[in-house]
């Protein structure tokens, strides 16, 4: 019985990971392809059944003028975009949970759940219907296709994430924890920075984990808000899809917009299982 | 009185968590605020932290009014009943941590977090995180916390309710030496309970508190012996006092249609009336010539069992010695020892007691 369950079970696994990871060696083997590899038909092994070369990869840093789409520029445009973005809404979302957790706002019919179910409210609508608000004061503020601008609102896409996560995460931290701190002689906030704060951590990763990725990953605001100044990472890519979709530079550029991702994952992934509450409230 | 409280009220909606709560308390004794679950003890003990601010009262500690006191300035430490810890800091920082707030000497430090560790017989766990601990051991950790702060009011807020019973045993023996040597006459502490036994062992004086309200303040061999209402007498004995409704009735006690017993001498004084009798579960036992009862229950409890009785309208729990097997429906001759019965007037409170006579 046992042996039947190890064997569906460690045959499972091989399944699903077939589906994760067979994307990405398609991926990389097409990556290394050119036209007549990919139009001849299905092949995967270089070398044997096709000649791998580089150009699917030599297209991303060519300048336009030289055939290429230099995905460069966009890529850095990407990282601070995201990174900034994630890490101010980690910031504020994560001061605006711990108030909505640990004390009681009430105006009307209005309370903290409601409050919170504002925030996650932001990424329940449609992102069109956000669209033209944001363009329209973007071009108020003069910071229409400009990385301020795209930082701006980005925050606002991904803090409502950071708030949701960050207020179940405190609302599981024991406010005994607090309380001990203040009798132990902490004002209100180094209560909070000495104490809660250092005992968030996982949860901060968490939320900057899936700030990340929502931030990374957008395309549509990326699109509607930038024009030539500035482009990030998915808008280029788009572009490279002409009249003749060139799969081997798709491919290529699939797997470096995808790289940071699986870095961060891999990094968190240890963080987390590092850091827990155990011990505080046993 | 070095902490008096002085009609401390708090009502955050329809229900009275403290109900014009007064107390006087003396540096060098140890209290025991004795209630059920939700009888306000928590309640209490946080707004003696300042953690709760009550909406009417005040409280002065050496003369000092405590509501212009924040929470962080008050020389309070507590104790809570879930181990609360810092788990991003090892032992020795945790047990640090309110000195370090103080900004005291290294050498201080030092010297109060390892005289701490001494007491609570954790000597040598300076160095691991709290996570690494049992759970006897991480309660022991926050009660080093706050003995080194060397605090004026220690708060102890059932702080061993979650432990096993072994561990509860060992712990509360050793509390008694920790306070005696560690909590000096310049402290005053309070622990709360909801264990009548855990009261009267501990000694002190004890606060009866129940719904909010402060119902009796006493040694705790007074309350024991002469507890002030019915009420009283539920919370502080373990099983609740059995009380029955009955009257006097010339030399004999009648209860319902079945119980009848003669008037003790402590009694002899009381007018023919209706009162409420009653009668501890330990002073009910089995007896060839005692009154019939129809078990309910029998609860093996080590080497005593508990047996529910009823009669006519009347359930009683008798405690007895050694294991005891009934089935439910047995009928069992019980003696009730009316030379310990109590009586309780028609408003609730005590007017004989076997220990002081009338009231």
């Amino acid at each position: 019985m046992l042996n039947l369950y190890t064997f569906l079970k460690y045959g499972f696994i091989c399944i699903w990971s077939m589906f994760v990871v067979a994307p990405f060696l398609w991926a990389l083997s097409t990556s290394f392809k050119d036209f007549q590899s990919v139009t001849s038909g299905a092949t995967y092994i270089p070398w044997l059944q096709f000649e791998p070369t580089l150009e699917g990869w030599r297209v991303l840093w060519k300048t336009p003028a030289s055939g290429g789409v230099d995905i460069v520029e966009p890529y850095f445009n990407s990282i601070i975009v995201t990174c900034s973005a994630s890490l101010i809404s980690i910031l504020l979302g994560t001061l605006a949970a711990y108030a909505l957790s640990r004390f009681t706002f009430k105006a009307g019919f209005i309370k903290n759940n409601d409050i919170t179910f504002f925030f996650i409210s932001q990424r329940i609508m449609p992102p069109v219907v956000l669209s033209i608000p944001f363009f329209i004061m973007l071009g108020y503020l003069g910071l229409l296709d400009s990385l301020v601008g795209l930082i701006m609102v980005y925050i606002v896409l991904l803090m409502p994430i950071a708030v949701w996560i960050m207020v179940d995460f405190f609302n599981k931290v024991p406010r005994e924890i607090d309380e001990t701190a203040l009798i132990d002689g902490c004002n209100p906030y180094q209560a909070f920075f000495k104490v809660v704060l250092p005992n968030s951590i996982p949860g901060m990763i968490v939320a900057g984990m899936f700030c990340l990725i929502f931030g990374w990953t957008d395309f549509f605001f990326a699109f509607i808000l930038t024009f030539t100044e500035v482009q990030l990472l998915p808008v280029r890519i788009v572009a490279l899809n002409s009249s003749i979709t060139p799969w081997w530079s798709l491919s290529a550029s699939a797997l470096i917009s995808v790289a940071p991702l699986i870095v961060v994952a891999f990094i968190v992934e240890r963080f987390l299982s590092k850091g827990n509450l155990s011990g505080a409230l046993k | 009185m070095d902490l008096i409280a002085k009609g401390l009220t708090y009502k955050p909606e329809d229900e009275f968590h403290l109900n014009d709560v007064s107390f006087g308390m003396q540096k060098g004794e140890l209290y025991t605020i004795l209630g059920r679950t939700l009888s306000g003890k928590t309640t209490l003990l946080k707004t003696i932290a300042g953690l709760i601010t009550p909406e009417g009262g005040r409280m002065l500690f050496n003369d000092q009014d405590l509501g212009q006191v924040p929470v962080w300035e008050r020389n309070i430490a507590m104790v809570y009943q879930q181990f609360i810890n810092y788990p991003h800091l090892t032992v020795f920082d945790n047990i640090a941590f309110p000195l370090r707030q103080r900004k005291l000497d290294d050498g201080i430090i030092r010297g109060r977090v390892m005289d701490s560790l001494e007491s609570v017989g954790l000597t040598g766990f300076e160095g691991r995180k709290i996570q690494a601990l049992s759970g006897g051991q991480q309660q022991r950790v926050a009660l080093a916390r706050s003995l080194a702060k060397q605090a004026g009011i220690l708060l102890l807020d059932e702080p061993l309710v979650n432990l096993d019973y072994k561990l509860r045993e060992q712990l509360r023996e050793e509390f008694r030496n920790i306070f005696s040597d560690k909590v000096s006459s310049n402290s005053i502490l309070i622990y709360s309970s909801t264990d009548p036994l855990e009261a009267m062992q501990l000694g002190g004086d004890i606060i009866i508190l129940d719904e909010g309200r402060v119902l009796q303040q006493g040694p705790a061999h007074e309350i024991f012996e002469n507890p002030a209402n019915t009420r009283v007498a539920e919370i502080s004995n373990d099983p609740a006092m059995n009380l029955l409704s009955g009257a006097i009735d010339g030399s004999k006690i009648v209860i319902g249609d079945d119980i009848k017993l003669a008037v003790p001498a402590h009694f002899k004084s009381l007018t023919p009336s209706a009162y409420t009798f009653g009668i501890r579960a330990s002073d009910v036992s089995l007896h060839q010539k005692g009154l019939p009862f129809k078990v309910e229950l029998a609860e093996i409890s080590g080497s005593e069992t508990f047996l529910h009785v009823q009669s006519g309208r009347h359930t009683i729990v008798g405690l007895l010695d050694m294991v005891q097997n009934f089935d439910a429906g047995d009928v069992v001759n019980l003696k009730l020892d009316a030379t310990r019965l109590y009586a309780f007037g028609q408003d609730g409170a005590l007017v004989s007691s076997p220990f002081a006579g009338d009231f």
